[in-house]
């Protein structure tokens, strides 16, 4: 990559880059000699041996790869909001070398086949992994078990219910204990949906001053509260995905002291912004779960810092633009939000609302750890890689952004971090591929 | 952190303060609030002559855009781009564009199409004005006619002129507006206005389930006896109550609700003797008002629906100066650059 060349040899030389792990140590001025797809070298003799091609990673992080753990391509299915072409080559631009894909396809991923549709397609057009994550139950419907056992045979590696929950705690309990005979991971977005009903906002100040239909906290927190008590009972790996309520940190904290088996992400748009983003009906900023208060934002980034939050996810879900034209109510809820995700929580490590290293664990051993995947840089672990420059800037435009999603939480300001490149067992990923 | 975004009045006024669009009264000041109020009294003596037009909205075309059924609201804005002398289109789109499918952007495009100057919009979704203020064209002026439980900042000044007409301004004023403000965009527009106009108490008076979440961070404190909130009242608004409101398990009936806060001659009796009756219509009588208070010498309903007229015409000729002054200024840059 010397030069504008694309990285293509069978070994590459990274020098005088910050190396951090992902489990929190980081060393200056570091190199890496990468050959046949995995780590070779690391330090002096990284920088002493020879390579076909080398980088001169001077003022640059070297990462393990981002790990999202809750991303939509919209592939099958939505093919106007967005494809694994588009959306996994966003991914790598912001750094991800793992995605694993919501079971909200059309139709549901909910059966071997649809599984093996998302691998195919991946393995054609995607630079990166892509990890399915199966339908809890059949057709996402809340009512009958899917075929745990067979999706996670074909490849996917937990099972949930989207954004859609399971509103019968029967069978929200039933597919716990059979989840658990497999020793599966169900991961849950909490929500009661008849707390929740046809609101499209945090219940809150903006709420009330704008007229918005909100969603109480309670709807979260009485369904956090639910899934404890049966991922205890049952002994399932429960995950719970894109928690918005400092409440619910607690009680996932309060839960890990009991010896609950439970793992929980956050969006970094919840570490970020709040319900004040609504304050003009920006149609970008309806989500599920909605914007919170500050004192939940500050509650969310502790719940990261201290680690009772494992991961930072980007929920990442592109739209056409049609979808966010419209009176903020009528609008689709969701961000297009992994190819900035990376900016952002570098302007929370400027304002030091956490360090580089508790960001960068959110995004690679975290994650990793609760899907029981490895993301370390060390000695023969495979090189899923991510390079990037936190001090240089770029500007997301509709224009620049490669995601079918043009709705991003930031554009035309000047964000810190470029993404150099991006490796995904040492092939490049970013910005060749 | 809040994202960086336009707050309403980059939308809705003009770089010199002056109103180019009115979607809110969100960040609009007392001496702004109070020259609609002045400019509406001036109005008000037309609507008293044998010829009751003025021109300055002569060759307008004033486009009524209600997505939402109406009649009074309508009809006084429709009488108040009369006076003004503009064209008036009135559209019921709900019962034609809509219901085909055709998206709101696409309909607004082919009403720009037809070169119209002015969108008067209600709308049932909060902030489907600031939408359209934000997609039309420069140059087209939306006035804010009721959006979902949002904000109705012209039902709200027409209070506040009804109320000045009567208490001669607002210092030291005890205000109380009673029942369904959960789900009212009049009771929102009404807390900003007396807010900024400078009433000493406002009081608002529901049971639990017709309250908005943090009401009070709007300025005004909760009573939910209404008996206690009556106390020395000014003034008593009361809100329609919708039938509806019985289906959603936020009231047990009509009956219990008119008891505990329904305005009988009782319970005005407990407010200063000088209290007015206020409705912003249509009234619901005997659910939210007993017919005697409504007819009675202390209620100015009927005030308030002629001020209504006053109010808009006030409004609308303000924009559309607001929008003249905006496409000039902008005229005289490109000229200047030219000359430079």
């Amino acid at each position: 990559m010397s030069g504008n060349d694309h990285f293509s040899g069978a070994s590459l030389k990274i020098t005088g880059g910050r190396l951090l792990d992902g489990h929190g140590s980081e060393t200056p001025n570091s190199a890496l000699l990468i050959r046949n797809g995995r780590i070779a070298a690391i330090g002096e003799a990284a920088e002493k041996a020879d390579a076909d091609q080398s980088f001169d990673a001077r003022g640059c992080v070297i990462s393990p790869g981002f790990v999202d753990l809750s991303c939509n391509l919209r592939e099958p299915g939505n093919g106007q909001k967005g494809n694994m072409v588009s959306e996994t080559r966003a991914a790598a631009r912001g750094g991800f070398t793992t995605v694993c894909v919501s079971p909200e396809t059309s139709p549901v991923n909910d059966s071997r086949a649809v599984t093996h549709l998302i691998r195919d397609g991946a393995y054609v057009s995607s630079p990166i992994r892509v990890l399915p994550v199966g339908a809890l139950t059949r057709g996402l419907d809340g009512e009958m078990l899917s075929d745990m056992s067979g999706l996670t045979a074909a490849g996917c590696i937990a099972v949930g219910n989207g954004s859609r929950g399971v509103r019968n705690a029967r069978v929200l309990r039933r597919c716990m204990a059979y989840a658990q005979t497999f020793g599966l991971i169900v991961m849950l977005r909490p929500e009661n949906q008849s707390l929740a009903a046809d609101g499209y906002a945090h219940d809150g100040l903006v709420s009330a001053r704008l007229g918005l239909l909100g969603i109480p906290e309670v709807a979260e927190t009485a369904a956090v509260m639910e899934m404890l008590l049966l991922a205890e009972e049952t002994g399932v790996r429960l995950h719970l995905s894109q928690l918005s309520c400092g409440r619910s940190v607690e009680m996932v904290a309060d839960a890990r002291s009991r010896g609950i088996a439970v793992t929980a992400d956050v969006a970094m748009h919840q570490l970020v912004f709040t319900e004040e983003a609504l304050s003009g009906f920006d149609s970008r900023f309806h989500l599920r779960p909605p914007l919170r208060s500050e004192a939940d934002r500050q509650a969310l980034v502790a719940g990261v810092r201290e680690g009772v939050i494992d991961a930072i996810v980007s929920q990442h879900l592109p739209h056409e633009s049609a979808a966010k034209q419209a009176p903020l109510p009528d609008t689709e809820p969701g961000l297009s939000s992994i190819e900035s995700l990376l900016s952002l929580g570098l302007e929370l490590v400027q304002r030091g609302e956490f360090t580089l290293a508790e960001l960068i664990r959110g995004l690679t051993s975290g994650p990793a750890s609760v899907v029981g995947l490895n993301a370390t840089i060390g000695q023969d672990d495979v090189a899923d890689l991510c390079v990037f420059d936190p001090e240089a800037h770029w500007t997301p435009s509709k224009r620049s952004l490669i995601s079918a999603g043009h709705h991003a939480p930031v554009l035309d300001r000047p964000l810190p971090g470029v993404v150099r490149f991006t490796l995904v067992e040492g092939r490049e990923a970013w910005p060749g591929a | 952190m809040t994202a960086n975004l336009a707050s309403p009045n980059h939308l809705q006024l003009t770089r010199d303060g002056q109103l180019r669009h009115f979607l809110t009264l969100d960040g609009l000041g007392r001496e702004l609030l109070t020259d609609i109020l002045d400019t509406a009294d001036s109005f008000i003596e037309v609507g008293e002559r044998s010829i009751k037009k003025v021109p300055l909205l002569r060759g307008r075309t004033v486009v009524n855009l209600f997505f939402e059924a109406s009649t009074r609201t309508r009809s006084t804005f429709e009488l108040a781009a009369k006076r003004l002398s503009a064209d008036v289109l009135n559209l019921d789109i709900n019962t034609s564009a809509t219901s085909k499918g055709e998206s709101l952007s696409d309909t607004l495009l082919n009403l720009e199409a037809m070169a119209s100057d002015m969108f008067v919009v209600r709308h049932a979704q909060s902030g489907a004005p600031h939408f359209i203020a934000e997609s039309v064209t420069p140059g087209v002026a939306i006035i804010n006619a009721g959006d979902g439980r949002h904000a109705h900042p012209t039902q709200a000044m027409l209070d506040m002129l009804t109320i000045r007409q009567h208490k001669g301004g607002f210092e030291g004023l005890k205000v109380a507006i009673v029942g369904d403000i959960l789900h009212s965009r009049v009771a929102r527009s009404q807390i900003r206005a007396l807010n900024e106009l400078g009433a000493e108490q406002i009081r608002v008076i529901a049971p639990g389930t017709l309250l908005p979440k943090d009401v009070e961070s709007l300025g005004c404190t909760v009573e939910y006896d209404m008996a206690k909130g009556m106390k020395d009242l000014d003034v008593v608004i009361m809100l329609r109550l919708q039938k509806e409101r019985m289906e959603g398990a936020l009231l047990p009936s009509e009956r219990e609700f008119y008891r505990l806060y329904g305005l009988s001659q009782d319970k005005l009796a407990l407010a200063h003797p000088e209290c007015i009756v206020m409705h912003p219509g249509p009234i619901n009588r005997g659910v939210e008002i007993e017919s005697a208070v409504a007819d009675g010498p202390q209620s100015v309903i009927l005030n308030q629906v002629t001020n209504g007229i006053a109010i808009r015409m006030a409004v609308m000729s303000m924009a559309m100066g607001g929008q003249m002054a905006e496409r000039q200024q902008k005229q005289n840059e490109i000229n200047e650059r030219g000359l430079a």
